[in-house]
């Protein structure tokens, strides 16, 4: 690949992009506590299934969906934030 | 024993779908397929999911696709043969959370879209009868065989008119739900409620299959209310 250009990207990757800065406009409206908050928990979600096959588009779809409906909800004027909680490691 | 195939999908396992075999000694469990999977839910495998409440075919959701048909496994009986076996699968071409459980979030906006409440231009307490709306005996018959949905959507997923336009055309259910309000003598938002249906993909879609009457777990005629709004639709009035 010649230097300085742009990677490729399919059309799934470019949703889930799309999707990735929704979250973060979201969170930007968000007041500034909740909106680290809702940072960090997508931020969590999206590492927990970095290691997906990319072909694997069946379930990058659903996660799709799942993450859209997660966004809807968080956008809805009744929701203020998120939080992620961490079990202590026993 | 009897041999159970159940589609099983776990979107964290990052498997593909398939199906798996549970063998199932009928005698001893109740009824109905839904007393089925509770079996093999306690005694064989913990991680099936499957969404279900009342038992009694009046929540609506153990919908699911039982030997090729829609139904709710709760109303659904098991064939005692031994020699058979059964197919269980979530509903067709919905979206699968994991196992048996569908995503409903667009049938349930589609029906959040036709305004499924009682709409008056007078307020309340101005009606005659302090502020309630009363309804004569004939006009309170017009709605037997549509009040009586459970929105299960057994009937619009197996609609293969909402299989290719699950976007655009509301379903069956939705419809039934529609005719429910368009025809009640309280409403008098009829003829915007007309207006908004009145569409080639919404209405129009509905090319009298007649799936969603063989399959309504509630005996219910959707295909009817839907040839229903179509003629109110033409006359511009409810029929």
């Amino acid at each position: 690949m010649p230097v300085g250009r742009t990677p490729r990207v399919s059309g799934l990757q470019r949703q889930v992009l799309h999707f990735y800065r929704n979250v973060i406009r979201t969170a930007r409206e968000a007041r500034p506590a909740e909106s680290q908050q809702i940072l960090q928990f997508a931020r969590a979600e999206f590492e927990r299934y970095r290691e997906v096959d990319r072909k694997n588009y069946q379930l990058i779809e659903h996660l799709l969906r799942k993450g859209t409906k997660q966004l809807n909800l968080l956008q809805s004027t009744e929701v203020i934030g998120v939080q992620l909680h961490r079990a202590a490691a026993s | 024993m009897r041999e159970f195939q159940i589609y099983r999908w776990d979107p964290d396992s990052q498997g593909k779908p398939s199906y798996a075999s549970y063998n199932v000694d009928v005698n001893s469990c109740g009824p109905m397929m839904l007393d089925v999977l509770f079996k093999i839910k306690d005694e064989q495998d913990h991680t099936l999911a499957f969404r279900r409440s009342c038992r009694e075919g009046i929540c609506g959701s153990c919908a699911m696709n039982i030997d090729g048909t829609n139904g709710l496994a709760c109303l659904t009986k098991v064939d005692r043969d031994p020699s058979k076996k059964s197919k269980i699968a979530p509903l067709p071409h919905m979206f699968v959370v994991k196992d048996l459980v569908v995503d409903m979030s667009n049938f349930y906006a589609q029906y959040k879209s036709i305004r499924p409440y009682l709409q008056s231009k007078t307020p309340a307490d101005a009606t005659k009868e302090g502020g309630e709306y009363l309804q004569s005996r004939e006009d309170r018959t017009k709605l037997d065989g549509l009040y009586e949905c459970i929105l299960c959507a057994c009937c619009s997923t197996s609609c293969p008119s909402y299989w290719w336009n699950e976007d655009k055309y509301l379903g069956p259910a939705v419809l039934l739900a529609a005719y429910r309000w368009i025809i009640d003598s309280r409403d008098q938002f009829t003829a915007e409620r007309l207006a908004q249906l009145d569409d080639a993909y919404k209405l129009y879609r509905c090319h009298t299959i007649m799936n969603c009457a063989k399959v309504c777990p509630k005996g219910l005629n959707p295909g009817k209310a839907i040839a229903k709004i179509k003629q109110s639709v033409h006359l511009s009035h409810a029929v």
